[in-house]
C-alpha cells in the first residue's frame, strides 16, 4: 500500500523590539533572571496593558511577507488557563481576528535530503500577536520562575497541513525564518527560544480520502531536528497502518540523543479557554495607509530575489539559494556581481573561498575582512588575464589576512601573470630538457605526461605562466 | 455556552471546575440561581432591534490607543523576590513543581 504524510506546523517567534508587547520592559534574552521585569509583565492585579506599536507593525509586516490578507480590524482576546508561567491567570492574544490570515510561503530548491522540492505554496492559516509567558525551570521538588521573556511580543504562525514530506517541512521553516530575517521582524534563533516550533502529522493511505490520526510532536530544538523526527514519525505511522494496528491521537517528544519520539500524552478533552476580548486593551483599526507604509518598508522577499539572481547574473537555481540563504550574504553578492562583467565567476569564488573562509574562522558575512568590492577587482584581475585562477587563490588567501586590496597586493608580490612569449619559451625548453624520459611518456601515447610538464613550467613561472598558454605551447612544440 | 440542561444558561459545576472552585451542592444552587439571574438580564438584548448596530469588541468608541517602542527601567529584583510567595536563590519566583505539560 502506498502511504502519504499530512504535515502541518506551528511557529511562535519572537518579534524583535526594543521594548516588551504590554510594557517598557526591555526585550532582551539572556539577562539576569528577573531583572527585565515590572508590575505588568508580572501580572500584578490592577495593572493596565499598553501595546506597543512596533510589535503590530512587525506582525504585519510578518503577514506580509507570507501573503496574507492584513486584518482590517483586530483585536486581543484574554486565553484563560492555569499555569505558573501566566501568573496572571491569562494570556493576552488573538483569537477570532487575528492581525494576518490565508497567506502562503514559496518552497522549492534542495531540500535538506538533497532532493529536489517541487516548487509548492504551503498555506498559512492565520498569524497572531501574543505576550509569550514566562520560563519555568524544573529543579526536582520544586520549579522557579524567570519572568525576563513573559511579556515578550510572540507571533503564532499556524499552517495549512499542506506539507507531505520532511524536506518540505524543513525547507518551509526555512523559507519562514529567511523572511523574517530580510524583513528585521524576527532574530529567529531557535537555541534562544526565538523560534519554536510544533509539528502535526499524519499517514493516510494514498487511495484513502479521509484524513489519518494526527499526532502532535513537541521539543523539536532545532530544523534538523523537526526533519529526523518527522522521517521517524512518518515511517512509526506507516508501520502501524500496515499492521492494521490504530494511531492513537497523542503528543509525543522528540528525542534528540536517540532519534525517537516518545508518548508525552494521549489527548485529553479539549481545552477550554473561554476565549474573551481583552477589555483593557481598545480594537486595533489597521488604515490603509498604515499598510501601504508597512508594505513601502518591506524588503524584496528571499524567493523573488532568488528569481532575479538566476536572470540578472545567469547563475543556477542552486546558486542563487545559496546565495540568498541570508540577506547579508545576497547584499554582498549583489553589490559585487552587480558592476561586474563575470557575475557567474563573483558567485563561485563567495560560495566556495568565501563562505570557506567564514565557516572556517567562524565568521559571518558581516564580519568579513574584505567588502564585495574586493570579490570583485579578485574576479576582474582574473577575467582580464592579470593572474590565473591559482595565483588568485592566494591573493583571495592574503587579503583575507590582510584586508589589503587585491590589485595591491598583485601589484605588491608581483604576481602579474608572465604572458612575455619569451620568458614562457625559456620556461618550457628548461623543462623538456631536464624531463627527457616524461617527454617521452608524452610521445608515446601517455596524455598524462603533459599534464606533469605543464605542472613543472608553472612551478617555474611560480604559478605566473597562463596554465592554458602552457598547455597549447608544450603541445605545439611536443608534436614537432 | 453551558453544557448539561437545555433551557439554562450556565454550568455552573462545569465552569466552577475550569475555574479550579470547589463548591458545595448549596454553593452550586445558590450561584446557579444567580448567575442564571444575570444572564437573563443579557437577554434583554435580544429583545432590542440592533441591525443598524455595528458589532463591536469594546464599549469604548476608540481603536488604535498603542504606546511607541521604547525600553524604559524595570523594577529592583529584590522588590520582586519580596513581592513573591517564595523564591530560590535571590533571584527566582519558587512555585511548586511543575508537572510537564
Ligand atoms: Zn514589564
Amino acid at each position: 500500500m502506498e502511504y502519504e504524510a499530512v504535515i502541518g506546523l506551528e511557529v511562535h517567534l519572537q518579534v524583535r523590539t526594543a521594548s516588551k508587547i504590554f510594557c517598557s520592559c526591555a526585550n532582551r534574552f539572556g539577562e539576569e533572571p528577573n531583572t527585565l521585569v515590572c508590575p505588568v509583565c508580572l501580572g500584578y492585579p490592577g495593572v493596565l496593558p499598553a501595546v506597543n506599536k512596533q510589535a503590530i507593525t512587525k506582525t504585519i509586516a510578518a503577514g506580509m511577507m507570507c501573503n496574507c490578507e492584513i486584518a482590517g480590524y483586530s483585536k486581543f482576546d484574554r486565553k484563560n488557563y492555569f499555569y505558573p508561567d501566566m501568573p496572571k491567570n491569562y494570556q493576552i492574544s488573538q483569537y477570532d481576528l487575528p492581525l494576518c490570515q490565508n497567506g502562503s510561503v514559496r518552497i522549492e530548491g534542495v531540500g535538506f535530503s538533497g532532493d529536489e522540492i517541487p516548487r509548492r505554496h504551503i498555506g498559512v492559516r492565520r498569524i497572531h500577536l501574543e505576550e509569550d509567558v514566562a520560563k519555568s525551570i524544573h529543579v526536582g521538588s520544586y520549579s522557579v520562575i524567570d519572568f525576563n521573556r513573559a511579556g515578550v511580543p510572540l507571533m503564532e504562525i499556524v499552517s495549512e497541513p499542506d506539507m507531505t514530506s520532511p524536506d518540505e517541512a524543513h525547507a518551509y521553516l526555512t523559507e519562514l525564518k529567511q523572511m523574517m530575517h530580510y524583513a528585521d521582524i524576527s532574530d529567529c534563533d531557535m537555541e534562544k527560544g526565538q523560534m519554536r516550533c510544533d509539528v502535526n502529522v499524519s499517514v493516510r493511505a494514498v487511495d484513502n480520502p479521509g484524513f489519518g490520526t494526527k499526532v502532535e510532536i513537541k521539543n523539536l530544538n532545532s530544523f534538523r531536528a523537526v526533519h529526523r523526527a518527522l522521517s521517524y514519525e512518518i515511517e512509526r505511522q506507516k508501520e502501524l497502518l500496515e499492521e492494521s494496528a490504530a494511531v492513537e491521537q497523542e503528543t509525543r517528544r522528540w528525542n534528540d540523543e536517540e532519534g525517537v519520539t516518545t508518548l508525552m500524552r494521549t489527548k485529553e478533552e479539549a481545552h477550554d479557554y473561554r476565549y474573551f476580548p481583552e477589555p483593557d486593551l481598545m480594537p486595533l483599526q489597521i488604515s490603509a495607509d498604515m499598510r501601504e507604509e508597512i508594505r513601502r518598508n518591506l524588503p524584496e522577499s528571499p524567493a523573488s530575489r532568488r528569481e532575479r539572481f538566476v536572470q540578472e547574473y545567469a547563475i543556477t537555481a542552486y546558486d542563487a539559494q545559496v546565495l540568498t540563504g541570508e540577506k547579508a550574504l545576497a547584499d554582498f553578492f549583489e553589490e559585487a556581481a552587480a558592476a561586474s562583467s563575470a557575475p557567474k565567476r563573483v558567485a563561485n569564488v563567495i560560495m566556495t573561498e568565501f563562505l570557506g573562509w567564514l565557516g572556517d574562522q567562524g565568521k559571518t558575512v558581516r564580519e568579513s575582512p574584505v567588502g564585495p568590492e574586493a570579490i570583485r577587482e579578485l574576479v576582474s584581475l582574473v577575467e582580464n588575464e592579470t593572474i590565473s585562477m591559482k595565483i588568485a587563490k592566494d591573493v583571495f588567501s592574503e587579503m583575507m589576512e590582510t584586508g589589503k586590496a587585491p590589485g595591491d597586493i598583485v601589484e605588491e608580490k608581483g604576481l602579474q601573470q608572465v604572458t612575455d612569449q619569451s620568458v614562457i619559451e625559456s620556461y618550457l625548453q628548461q623543462v623538456v630538457q631536464e624531463n627527457p624520459s616524461v617527454v617521452d611518456d608524452y610521445k608515446s601515447g601517455k596524455e598524462k605526461a603533459l599534464k606533469y610538464l605543464v605542472g613543472q613550467v608553472m612551478k617555474l613561472s611560480q604559478g605566473k605562466a597562463n596554465p592554458q598558454q602552457v598547455n597549447d605551447r608544450l603541445r605545439d612544440m611536443l608534436s614537432q | 455556552m453551558g453544557q448539561g440542561n437545555g433551557t439554562s444558561h450556565i454550568d455552573v459545576r462545569y465552569v466552577a471546575d475550569l475555574a479550579r472552585l470547589e463548591l458545595t451542592d448549596e454553593e452550586v444552587e445558590k450561584f446557579q440561581g444567580e448567575l442564571e439571574s444575570v444572564l437573563t438580564y443579557v437577554d434583554t438584548l435580544s429583545r432590542l432591534d440592533l441591525s443598524d448596530i455595528e458589532p463591536t469588541a469594546h464599549a469604548n468608541p476608540q481603536a488604535n490607543v498603542w504606546r511607541e517602542d521604547g525600553a524604559s527601567e524595570s523594577m529592583c529584583r529584590d522588590d520582586v523576590i519580596r513581592n513573591a510567595p517564595d523564591s530560590a536563590e535571590g533571584k527566582y519566583i519558587r512555585v511548586p513543581p511543575i508537572i510537564e505539560e
